[in-house]
């Protein structure tokens, strides 16, 4: 009795501190647009190659190193206090981003703070994760792995969906008028999301300080057995570089792209390509996140049964032979094709306004179509009408925005959901596998490595691959698809050929 | 089985240069076609970041190739025997 309520407390706290961590991470990637106009505007060329590199340095390079450098620290001085670091590491810099003045007030200066300040999570991120599944693994009992670290593995799902939500409500909670509400936030409302990250790390750090070191890496202090050199013995060791190449390509390579595929690359999609509403496709992710998370659980339990290597698998390859459908269905839903047109209650609304010049006129029309279904269209358009007739507007800025209909709205949910339940396969059971694949004294990092190239690099590539292809291929939506379906295929057959399915009964070596 | 995983690996050899060919050469096109900031960061990174990867999906073509992978360790002492 007086266990399991130590393992609870264990997974409670090592739980929290990760899914703030998450939290932290993916509040900057949803406000990227927002981030941009207080930080990056674009007619500053300098201010606009800082937030490139914001976007693909911190994501992309920066969590292997992380995962290098923290893992190394694990290793050597213990996971507890390594995992404490990264979490000050993380908290800190989120809401030091909440306070920097934005680019009218200090100008280069601002940009430059809030890279640094991305690289600094990115590095935390890297850190973060080994160390709290290392440290839950080695406290669980060994029928049970698959089932205690899934819950570690709930964070980064649950991580997004809070930070969805803080966001909604913060952007709707700021003034009783909608829009004004809207705008505040967009001025300085972006800021609380940040802000509120300080106070979910003291909590945590509070709870992590009591916390004991791990039982197993005590033991290896205790014996003199603590790696000298961490890195040397996971990737200057052939018997080990090979375990870590496994994992890479036979496991974490796949998982990571159908992660992101479900996860983010489906709601760039609804937005961008589907033209979806801003509040409709964040709270179709928010639901079908909602639904899917205690899978993770289901799956993770189940890997104690039956093995890790076919539940992950099962899930690449549901996500293989689907995707291109499930995609479609979200791009039938959103179309406004064979629906029946209210037209009676058509709207159309112009207005005119000076431009600063004096003599030019801004054009904007709204074209608001309603159907049987429920759907909303609203087409807007603006041009410049030009006080001298030789000039007019090449093309005309068309943005065209839908809210669905209550069943298209459910249904594309259960389609979301679905993507989420593949991530739940492939995600629920990976803590275990990876921790079984590992000896103790270099676990932190040996693992850590593969896990952020496969979700950093390839999974936190997916959408910007996947949105490449759509521009390169411009006639076919769905091109984007190519990029996780062919990474997760190359995944599926390493892992079906070279991963064993036996769990491992003693993690204690 | 283990005949299967050694001729994979032939596979898993060829598949890294292949990719970093592709990489590089859509890269190029891409860059001429538009040949601003964003798009020389953007496809610098891809190349940075998927040559060694690339070059370690080599090094386990390699392994598989010489049957690395027929046994996998299944204790710490396995993986120091090696």
């Amino acid at each position: 009795m007086k266990e399991t309520k130590s393992i609870w407390k264990i997974i409670g706290a090592s739980s929290l501190g990760t899914l703030i961590e998450w939290y932290d991470f993916y509040i900057f990637g949803s406000l990227a647009t927002v981030l941009a106009n207080q930080f990056f505007p674009k007619t500053n060329p300098t201010a606009a190659l800082l937030s490139t590199l914001a976007t693909f340095a911190a994501g992309f390079i920066v969590r292997p190193f992380g995962a290098l450098f923290f893992g190394r620290l694990g290793d050597l001085i213990g996971r507890k206090h390594t995992f404490l670091l990264t979490l000050v590491l993380m908290g800190g810099s989120t809401f030091l981003i909440g306070c920097i003045p934005n680019y009218e007030s200090i100008g280069f200066f601002a940009p430059l703070l809030v890279l640094l300040l991305r690289l600094l999570q990115g590095l935390a991120l890297g850190g973060e994760y080994g160390g709290a599944a290392t440290y839950v693994a080695e406290h669980a009992p060994a029928n049970r792995r698959g089932y205690f670290t899934s819950w570690i593995q709930t964070t980064a799902t649950l991580g997004l969906f809070i930070s969805l939500g803080v966001i909604l409500i913060t952007r709707h909670s700021l003034d009783a008028d909608a829009t004004k509400s809207i705008a505040k936030f967009n001025d300085w409302g972006w800021r609380v999301p940040f802000l509120l990250s300080i106070v979910l790390v003291f909590v945590s750090i509070y709870i992590r300080m009591k916390m004991n070191e791990s039982p197993l890496f005590e033991k290896l202090k205790s014996e003199g057995k603590v790696s000298a050199n961490p890195l040397k013995e996971s990737f200057g060791h052939k018997a080990n570089l090979k375990m870590v190449l496994l994992a890479l390509f036979g496991a974490t390579m796949g998982q990571g792209v159908v992660w992101y595929t479900g996860q983010f690359y489906a709601q760039s999609f609804i937005e961008n390509v589907c033209k979806i509403d801003f509040d409709q496709s964040r709270t179709i992710l928010i639901w079908a996140i909602l639904l899917g998370t205690p899978f993770f659980v289901v799956f993770g339990a189940w890997s104690d049964r039956v093995g890790r290597k076919w539940i992950m698998l099962s899930g690449m390859f549901l996500a293989i032979i689907s995707y291109q459908f499930l995609f479609k269905q979200l791009l039938t839903l959103s179309s406004s094709e064979g629906k029946v047109e209210l037209v009676d209650k058509k709207m159309i609304n112009s207005s005119l306004v000076q431009l600063a010049n004096g003599k030019d006129t801004l054009r904007t029309v709204t074209n608001k179509v309603f159907y049987a279904d429920g759907m909303i269209v609203a087409e807007t358009k603006k041009d410049t009408l030009y006080a001298d007739p030789v000039l007019h507007t090449v093309k005309a800025d068309v943005k065209v925005v839908k809210l669905l209909g209550s069943s298209d709205y459910w249904k594309m949910v259960f389609y979301v959901f679905l993507m989420i339940l593949y991530v739940t396969m492939v995600y629920g059971p990976i803590a275990a596998f990876l921790v079984e694949l590992f000896p103790t004294k270099i676990r932190y990092t040996s693992m850590s490595l593969p896990y952020h190239i496969g979700n950093g690099v390839f999974g936190g590539l997916t959408p910007f691959i996947a949105t490449l292809l759509t521009t390169i291929y411009a006639n076919e939506k769905l091109a984007g698809l190519a990029y996780p379906i062919l990474i997760a295929a190359v995944c599926l057959v390493i892992g079906t050929l070279y991963i064993n399915n036996k769990i491992d009964p003693d993690v204690n070596d | 089985m283990n005949q299967l995983k050694r001729y994979a690996g032939i596979i898993w050899i060829l598949l890294g240069p292949l990719a970093v060919v592709y990489l590089v050469k859509t890269a190029m096109g891409e860059v001429a076609k538009k040949p601003f900031m964003d798009t020389y960061i953007q496809w610098g990174v891809f190349i940075v970041v998927f040559i060694p990867i690339a070059l370690g999906m080599l090094l386990f073509g390699y392994y598989a190739w010489k049957g690395e992978y027929d046994h996998l360790p299944e204790s710490s002492a396995d993986m120091q025997e090696d």
